[in-house]
């Protein structure tokens, strides 16, 4: 019989009931991956909306396109919809939900009512936050510093912030059940160093979420309070301190950037050596720089508050540590590097997000240096370079390696190929369009044009221009992807169980895998990206 | 040439020290991009698919794991040690710097020149000559950028932030505010106007206003202040001729120095430190004052003080 | 004797491994609980910091002998707690149920007094807000020691209506027969819970009640 054959008569997770109960209700991890996925799909393309907006109307240096306060709105939101519903749950929510219990040989996570919940959750805050943006919107920046949120902005700050809460408490529960699953469900003979480097970095993200988000809680329920009932905590007018609003903020915000990269170094780690076919270069090394970078960058808050009135030697502490977190990034870059030496390298569409991946991260990580660098960032803060600081790391990094990842086990997921052409096409349009948006915003920033500003200098024109430009190339490569993944549900070809031939537990399922995952629990003897077996066309490795 | 800048423009003395460090930094980033993405384009071309060839499974070598985290680390550390000292130096306000106090409120800025001229979203001053300013906001947080001269400095509600320059070339340079304070935060913008200094005295006198210091004694008597603190009054309250710069011992123990932060913290806080062998009986003026009178009075009582007794 | 076949989920691969994998998510709840109430103690930790004379003058607001009162009735409803678990684990379903019983009692007179306190500040105008009112020069800065004592205190409370909430559903479970000396899990982890939130009260009593007391 043809594998065609079989795939029809085949139950599968996908097909193994039908129903909006059976979806809405479901305990399967690898259906609970796709509702988030359609969930962060839509916030996806609202936030890229509002950045459609902003960019066009910094075509020209006056405010001409939108009301000045519709402008601050259109950017606060574009912030908030990205980082709290999209990145950050991006790939643990995606990739992670769905590829974690399978790489480690497990039925389903540790705990499949509350990764269930954590979707319904993370809906609730987002209908919410949702709530405020058609209600009028918030204008306090996604930063929400104080007095102006607490005090003086008259938009709907309690709702969106009630909106993140509600949120916050998703990403502990996926952070929860991430941690406890790798730790006790590991399949037999699956020590932690023969974990796929995209466990492990979603493990060390796991634990940022967990520590960090109950500090955002504490700090945007302190806010709300202040506002709704009219008392004192960050109100200078009865002795409360702005500067605390801004710690308690960073002390969570600065780490959630980890969580907004980790897991795409994770992806990338997988993409690399599959389409190397080789181990990666220093596993252990790639290991422990995702626990470091996890630790370090819960140290590093205040470079973001250098020139806050915060004192000169805490500015010192924290630009120290802050070059320090950049170690283990480095030492990442280089190992993904040296994968490729003398490797067997193919071009498929995954590859090319993630060689992409490499160098927009390097330009990215390479300027936060500069915002380490106190004298320098005196000048910087604030300013442009720092929009494009984060947004070669954000965009140009973890969305890159996001729809690498969505594209790698895309066979897996949906059992279907979609077309490599027009994944290639839409993999450089991406590239090219990135870097025309925000690479003229480095040279914006230094020459002092501030972040958040509705009308700028007409000397600043040529450059925004460039940008905007840039920004409709970017749009038109994110709609490709979505026009032919969902083209290739109906008419793609068949996927095999391996199509990539790439090591992993999860390529040992069918495409796509049936619910319960492994019909007998894997037993395994060999070390993660075990190509050099395949290279030598010896056994497989084979599932016991 | 191209009609529109790259770079801004170098118009003060700590601009090109701060831009030689961005150079570095700016070499670095080249450099290991380049490096990368070299390897990357190499690595890809030389080592692309091709039948007959596998790839080698190369062993870890920890001898480069070491010199790949301990070269990026150590010239970090340069990049720590001069961007400190840069900043650590170029946080030392001058002496004879002029004083000029700020305040900025949604959506302007408010200067007081010590001599009596007020000027709005503009600061005009002499070239050569080092001037610090002394910030408050009214409501919000907002910063006051000049990226002419590389200064930026957040001004917050409820304390004095310091800031200074100097401006080493005449002309008009970009004055923004750098951190989002509401719907006309991009329209908190104006000019630093830098003058020869004789122009600049010839504008400072220009106009004839009330100094700051007039305005003072004026809100000294309106705000009743006079009834405690004059001189021959009934020694309630410490008398404050003299005090300016000085340090003075407080209840309780500790010592503070009289400055324009301790003056302000002691008409909208005034029990947080109370002078030794006083009560605390000061009612406080929170909300019933604005950030300029209080720049105002303290102007006042540093007249109060003869210059060259401070 | 109750079927246990039913109580091991279909992700684990025997009650051990479920055991231990409830038991660490439990630990890692609660230490994002003290994540939590960590913020709050920061900026209250902050604000004493900087303005001693204001919190000590409005702690002394606070009734330390009602304080006093409600940290020994929670201390003893972890005992009460305690006891439960060792119930459970002895498979004494009556004596379980007492003691869950004794627990929501205690949480319950703890409760009440706090609503006594919060009625009496209620009294004294001493509630942030619009209706705030405090003699003497440190006014503003008493009205941030107080947003931070009810948020603080509000927040355990709530944490506490929570428990409340889990030990009936855990007592009528234990009345369905679910429990025994062989599966008293839940038991156990809730024990751990409670005695998370007695152990905040510990640390908040003297931050909050024993300020400047000397």
């Amino acid at each position: 019989m043809s594998s065609e054959t079989i795939r029809l008569y085949r139950e599968h997770y996908l097909n193994c009931s039908y129903g909006v109960r059976s979806w809405l209700l479901t305990k399967d991890h690898k259906r609970i991956a796709l509702l988030f996925l359609i969930s962060i799909t839509l916030f996806f393309f609202l936030g890229g909306a509002f950045a459609v907006l902003i960019r066009l109307e910094l075509l020209t240096p006056q405010g001409d396109l939108v009301e000045s306060e519709t402008y601050n709105k259109l950017f606060t939101m574009h912030g908030i919809i990205m980082i709290f519903f999209f990145l950050i749950p991006s790939i643990p929510t995606v990739l992670g939900n769905f590829l974690l219990p399978m790489m480690i040989g497990a039925r389903d996570l540790a705990f499949p009512r509350l990764n269930l919940l954590s979707w319904y959750i993370f809906s609730l805050g987002g209908l919410f936050t949702l709530g405020a943006v058609i209600s009028g919107g918030v204008d306090t920046g996604w930063t929400f510093y104080t007095p102006y949120s607490s005090t003086y902005a008259n938009t709907h700050v309690i709702a969106t912030a009630v909106g993140i809460f509600i949120t916050g408490f998703s990403s502990i529960l996926t952070g929860l059940n991430f941690i406890v699953t790798t730790h006790k469900m590991r399949a037999p003979g699956l020590t932690w160093f023969r974990l796929p480097l995209f466990v492990w970095s979603n493990y060390a993200t796991a634990l940022i979420m967990v520590l960090g988000t109950p500090v955002i809680a504490i700090t945007l329920l302190l806010v709300g309070i202040e506002r709704g009932f009219h008392v004192g905590i960050f109100d200078p007018k009865l002795g409360g301190d702005p500067l605390l609003f801004q710690h308690l903020f960073w002390f969570y915000s600065h780490p959630a950037v980890y969580i907004m990269i980790l897991p795409g170094m994770g992806v990338i780690s997988e993409l690399v050596t599959c389409f190397s076919r080789k181990r990666i270069f220093g596993y252990e090394f790639v290991a422990f720089a995702s626990l470091a970078i996890a630790v370090l960058g819960f140290l590093v808050w205040g470079h973001h508050m250098f020139v806050s009135g915060q004192s000169p030697y805490a500015g010192m502490i924290f630009s120290f540590l802050s070059f320090l977190v950049a170690i283990p990034s480095a030492v990442k870059v280089f190992n993904w590097t040296a994968t490729l030496y003398k490797g067997s390298i193919s071009f498929d569409a995954p590859m090319l997000y993630a060689l992409g991946f490499i160098g927009l991260f390097t330009v990215g990580g390479l300027t936060g240096l500069f915002l380490a660098t106190l004298a320098v960032d005196v000048h910087v803060t604030d300013t442009y370079f720092v929009v494009a600081h984060f947004h070669y790391i954000m965009v140009g990094g973890m969305v890159m390696a996001y729809l690498g990842g969505i594209h790698f086990w895309w066979p897996k997921i949906s059992g279907k190929l979609y077309p490599e052409t027009w994944a290639r096409f839409a993999a450089l349009v991406v590239f090219v369009g990135f870097n025309l948006t925000f690479f003229p915003q480095f040279i914006l920033g230094y020459l002092g044009m501030p972040r958040r500003y509705h009308a700028y200098p007409p000397e600043f024109q040529v450059l925004n221009v460039m940008s905007t430009a840039g920004a409709s190339i970017l749009a038109v490569g994110y709609l490709l992807p979505m026009a032919y993944l969902v083209w290739s549900m109906r008419y793609g070809k068949a996927a095999t169980d391996n199509p990539w031939d790439a090591t992993g537990l999860e390529w040992q399922t069918p495409s796509p895998p049936p619910t319960e995952n492994f019909a007998d629990t894997p037993v395994v003897t060999w070390e993660a990206y075990d190509y050099g077996a395949k290279e030598d066309k010896e056994k497989e490795p084979q599932v016991a | 040439m191209i009609g529109f800048p790259l770079f801004p423009e170098v118009a003060s003395t700590i601009a090109r020290s701060v831009d030689l460090l961005y150079f570095f930094l700016t070499a670095v980033a080249v450099f290991f991009s380049i490096l990368i993405f070299a390897c990357i384009v190499y690595f890809a071309v030389k080592y692309r698919r091709q039948p007959g060839r596998a790839a080698e499974q190369v062993q870890g070598a920890i001898g480069l794991e070491i010199a790949w985290a301990a070269v990026p680390f150590l010239i970090t550390i340069v990049m720590f040690t001069w961007g400190s000292s840069l900043y650590i130096a170029n946080s030392r306000v001058p002496q004879q710097a002029m004083d000029i106090y700020v305040v900025g409120r949604q959506w302007m800025w408010k200067i007081q020149h010590p001599s009596g001229r007020r000027e709005i979203n503009e600061l005009h001053v002499p070239v050569g000559q080092a001037i610090k300013l002394t910030l408050a906001s009214q409501d919000v947080i907002h910063s006051f950028y000049i990226p002419a001269f590389r200064v930026k400095q957040d001004v917050l509600p409820g304390r004095y932030v310091t800031m200074w320059f100097q401006a080493t070339r005449t002309g008009e340079f970009h004055l923004f505010c750098a951190e989002y304070c509401g719907t006309s935060h991009s329209g908190m913008i104006g000019r630093v106007v830098v003058m020869q200094p004789e122009d600049f005295e010839k504008w400072l006198g220009g106009v004839t206003e009330e100094t700051p210091a007039q305005v003072g004694e004026r809100l000294f008597s309106e705000f009743n202040c006079i009834n405690c603190h004059a001189t021959g009054s009934r020694q309630r309250c410490p008398q404050l001729g003299g005090l300016y710069g000085r340090e003075v011992e407080l209840e309780g123990g500790g010592r503070t120095t009289f400055d324009e932060p301790y003056i302000r913290e002691s008409i909208i806080a005034p029990n947080a430190k109370v002078v030794k062998g006083y009560s605390p009986l000061m009612p406080s003026y929170r909300g019933q004052i604005s950030e300029e009178q209080i720049l105002d009075l303290i102007a006042y009582i540093r007249s109060l003080t003869p210059e060259g007794a401070e | 004797m109750p079927d246990h076949s039913t109580a091991l989920a279909h992700q684990f691969d025997d009650l051990e491994q479920q055991h231990e994998s409830v038991s660490l998510g439990m630990w890692i709840f609660l230490a994002t609980e003290i994540m939590f109430f960590g913020g709050m103690f920061l900026g209250y930790s902050v604000y004493r910091g900087i303005y001693p004379a204001a919190y000590g003058e409005a702690s002394r607001h606070l009734d330390v002998v009602l304080g006093a009162v409600n940290t020994g009735v929670l201390l003893s409803s972890s005992l009460t707690m305690a006891l439960a678990v060792q119930a459970a684990q002895l498979g004494g379903r009556r004596t379980l149920v007492l003691f869950l019983i004794a627990t929501i009692a205690l949480g319950s007179v703890f409760l009440g007094i706090k609503g006594l306190e919060y009625y009496h500040k209620y009294e004294e105008q001493l509630i942030p807000g619009s209706n705030f009112h405090f003699d003497g020069p440190n006014a503003g800065h008493a009205q941030l020691f107080f947003s931070f004592y009810f948020v603080m205190t509000g927040m355990h409370a709530l944490h506490m209506i929570v428990g409340i909430g889990v030990m009936v559903v855990l007592i009528l479970l234990t009345l369905k027969g679910r429990f025994s000396a062989g599966y008293h899990f839940p038991v156990e982890i809730s024990g751990l819970y409670w005695h998370f939130v007695d152990i905040v009260w510990v640390f908040l009593f003297p931050l909050l009640y024993l300020v400047d007391r000397s």
